[in-house]
């Protein structure tokens, strides 16, 4: 591993790690997209007094929902959570909360950080909004391909909503080469002949690497018989939040998490 | 096709005879003492009592060896992890499948004269798992230990059980996993079961009769030497696994052994004080288990940085100085020359990047240097190498072993609470990754696909020189490797590593002069031996044991 990739690497390893401290500009980034610590705190309180009783602890007291986990029976986006709190739900029990909407919006906050005061709490949209800005706005379906539609430039989503948290989403949505997974980098490889292959990566082992290159062929290459050969550190991916608000970044996230494979 | 009666009886009577000529021949005390002498077998775990694994077999070459060709290919009939290593006898192959199966396979085809099966009690418990590592022989028995903490001996002809004790108390999670060691008239053993909360012992046995001889407890009670580095009733669950193969140094008679983790692996503020014998070699009188030295090279460990490693024995000239030398990569980052007469320390390096610790003070012991909770240490849990078996070469002066590099661990100690048989780690740990939620490495290979990439640790092939504590060179792999080494008479390096590729490197360069691609993970060292006048070297990768030799005129 050459020295400035390691450097790299280890600018990256210090950002994740030291989270809150070095990672002030990320926080910046993201926090018109997430609820506040205080949110997490008051709706901590909320919860054990009044909705602890029949979700129990961990949240996974009645059957089929596991609010610390995101798991709920019917509600995708806060919205639907919200509206069934204030509702309640007459046949199965739950009763109706006269919350105050900052009582309901910490939560909200408590749910969506599982739990944890010191996790992240993602705002989730509304998903049919979410699939319109996925197809037009966002731009996403330029690269990224959903059951069968779309190019296979990027990764395949049609079952991210199953592999990834509202965190991770909002987070790859909001600083996508801060979020890429290693594995999906870019590659850039220049073969002895001085052919340029371009792609994402999709394998690599000490002698050979196997990528999609931009022309959406599978392509293996052995390293030896390469003249350079790099990995890119920048998400080709634009963040999200140069072109849409943090409404329609919630609403991406919403449509992102409907999306469960099952194919 | 039936063959004609006269020529069936003829080649039946060839049969016997050669049958006869191979499997006649008994392995006495004296053969193992001087196995070195007969390169054409591979007689123990470690190949020799100094535990080298270097052959002077030298009919594969660096100029030949690119035209090594596979003979024959032996399926596991069975799933996970094959860190078994065989011994090769006067042709015959012994070697271990999971869980506690053993066989014997004619070294020169690959066909098997008879299989062994054992069932291990339900109540096995093994943490990382159901791993065996292999077979002793002595006379014409075989030795075994199992998961659930038996030592069994195999007439080594037919397969049958001759004799079958209990080691130790399955239910209370110990278990065997290494090789046992003969040594003069002693099958020798240690017990596995350091994530619950054991009290690990190396123990001798009458190969005989399963007789216990002599037992050393590498958790000291009351009375006994390192007893007081321990306080309260910490150590009656304090660990100290013993599950690699041990040395033996027969003009000391001294054997010597690597001594797991303490417990709760995770949480070292449990069990205050330095926690003797964890993390420490120990040096025994091979006829009592009387301790003669113990070298400690991690004292109240928090990282599960097992000293289980394989102590490789040389007579070297260390530093203008003859020198009988034990070298030693340690799991913990570090890599140790000590007089093996009398446990000295001569010299601690790091190999990888270390933080746990800032240094080593004149007698080696650890300046340790906790980080703050949250933040990566390195090595990581998986060490800066491991139980990987490493070679020395006495032609070269190098050490040879596989090492982590860039990998490092966040902890998370938590209060344990002891219930015998159950998991006592205390905490738990993360691997360092780039980015939150990446895929990261596991304690075996996670699939055909290396998505969890470099970028959270990777693999290398050091050969370290012993006079300075410096690799002289390494090759770096993409995913990390648990391969053990083999070093041959003539210079060549055979290892292999987690993506399945099986290399031969040059010793004296680490120049890459032959590879192939086998598929499977590779986690356990590759063995040479000779049969008719023709050099064999067997790897075993993913599921099936691969046996190469040069391509047949």
């Amino acid at each position: 591993m050459g020295q400035p990739f390691r450097f790299a690497l280890l600018l990256s390893g210090v950002l994740t790690l030291a989270g809150p401290a070095t990672g002030r500009a990320f926080a910046q980034a993201t926090a018109d997209h997430q609820y506040t610590t205080a949110d997490v705190e008051a709706g901590s309180r909320l919860y054990v007094n009044q909705c602890s009783l029949c979700h129990g602890p961990n949240g996974d007291g009645v059957n089929g929902v596991d609010l610390r986990r995101g798991v709920f029976r019917r509600s995708v986006s806060d919205e639907d959570l919200a509206r069934v709190i204030t509702n309640g739900i007459a046949a199965a029990g739950m009763p109706n909360f006269r919350f105050q909407p900052a009582e309901l919006n910490a939560i909200l906050a408590y749910i969506r950080a599982g739990f944890d005061p010191s996790g992240t709490p993602v705002k989730v949209g509304d998903p049919a909004r979410g699939r319109t800005i996925f197809a037009a706005k966002g731009g996403c379906a330029t690269c990224h391909r959903v059951e069968g539609v779309g190019p296979r430039t990027a990764p395949d989503l049609s079952d991210i909503g199953a592999v990834r948290t509202p965190a991770a989403l909002q987070r790859s949505l909001v600083d996508p080469t801060s979020a890429m997974l290693p594995i999906n980098r870019p590659v850039r490889a220049v073969t002895k002949d001085g052919k340029t292959i371009r792609g994402r990566r999709l394998n690599e082992d000490t002698y050979t690497v196997q990528m999609i290159d931009d022309q959406e062929r599978l392509v293996s290459l052995v390293k030896a018989d390469l003249r350079e050969y790099e990995i890119g550190k920048t998400s080709p991916m634009p963040p999200a939040g140069r072109t849409l608000s943090p409404e329609e970044v919630s609403d991406l996230v919403a449509y992102l998490l409907t999306l469960k494979g099952g194919l | 096709m039936a063959l004609p009666k006269p020529f069936r009886f003829a080649l039946l009577l060839a049969v016997v005879a050669v049958a006869s000529l191979q499997l006649d021949a008994q392995v006495t005390s004296d053969r193992i003492l001087k196995a070195a002498a007969e390169p054409q077998n591979w007689l123990t775990y470690n190949g020799t009592y100094s535990s080298q694994r270097y052959s002077t077999l030298a009919q594969i070459t660096p100029d030949n060896v690119a035209t090594l060709e596979s003979k024959w290919v032996l399926q596991n009939q069975v799933f996970g992890a094959w860190q078994s290593n065989p011994i090769v006898v006067d042709g015959v192959m012994y070697l271990t499948e999971r869980p506690n199966d053993v066989m014997a396979v004619d070294a020169k085809t690959g066909r098997m004269y008879w299989l062994y099966r054992w069932t291990p009690s339900p109540d096995a418990r093994v943490c990382c798992g159901a791993n065996n590592r292999g077979v002793a022989i002595l006379g014409d028995t075989l030795f075994t230990g199992t998961l659930d903490g038996h030592l069994i001996a195999l007439d080594a002809k037919n397969g049958k059980p001759l004799w079958n004790v209990t080691v130790a108390d399955v239910k209370l999670a110990y278990s065997i996993t290494l090789a046992p060691l003969i040594i003069k008239d002693k099958v020798i053993v240690g017990v596995g079961g350091g994530e619950f909360g054991i009290r690990g012992f190396v123990a001798a046995f009458d190969p005989k009769t399963g007789k216990e001889l002599w037992r050393f407890h590498a958790i000291p009670e009351p009375g006994e030497k390192g007893h007081d580095s321990w306080r309260e009733d910490h150590w009656k669950s304090g660990g100290g696994s013993v599950w690699v193969t041990g040395s033996y140094d027969p003009d000391l008679n001294l054997t010597y052994w690597g001594i797991g983790n303490p417990g709760p692996d995770w949480n070292p503020f449990q069990r205050p004080g330095d926690n003797l014998f964890t993390d420490s070699v120990v040096a025994l009188d091979a006829d009592t288990g009387e301790l003669k030295w113990h070298f400690q090279f991690t004292p109240n460990d928090g990282y599960d940085y097992d000293s289980v490693q394989v102590p490789v024995l040389a007579d070297i000239n260390w530093r203008g100085t003859p020198t009988k030398a034990m070298m030693w990569a340690n799991r913990n980052g570090y890599f140790y020359v000590l007089d093996r007469r009398t446990g000295k320390f001569l010299l601690g390096e790091p190999f990888v990047k270390v933080n746990w610790a800032s240094g080593l003070d004149a007698n080696g012991r650890p300046i340790q240097t906790r980080q703050p909770a949250g933040m990566p240490t390195y090595p990581g849990n998986q060490g800066g190498t491991n139980w990987y078996p490493p070679s020395f070469s006495p032609r070269t002066g190098l050490f040879y072993f596989s090492a982590w590099e860039n990998y490092g661990t966040i902890y998370r100690p938590e209060e344990a609470t002891y219930q015998p048989g159950r998991n006592f780690s205390g905490g738990g740990f993360a691997v360092a990754a780039p980015v939150p939620g990446a895929p990261t490495i596991g304690i075996g290979r996670r699939g055909p696909i290396n998505n969890w990439t470099d970028e959270v640790g990777n693999g290398a092939v050091m050969a370290m020189d012993p006079q300075t504590g410096k690799a002289k060179w390494k090759v770096t792999q993409f995913d990390v490797t648990d391969g053990g080494m083999l070093t041959t008479g003539s210079d060549l390096l055979f290892t292999g590593g987690r993506e399945g590729y099986f290399h031969a490197l040059d010793a004296r360069t680490g120049k890459l002069l032959w590879k192939t691609s086998l598929g499977g993970q590779i986690v356990m060292a590759p063995v040479t031996f000779e049969v008719d006048g023709k050099q064999y070297v067997s790897v075993i990768s993913g599921s099936a044991l691969f046996t190469f030799a040069l391509r047949d005129n």
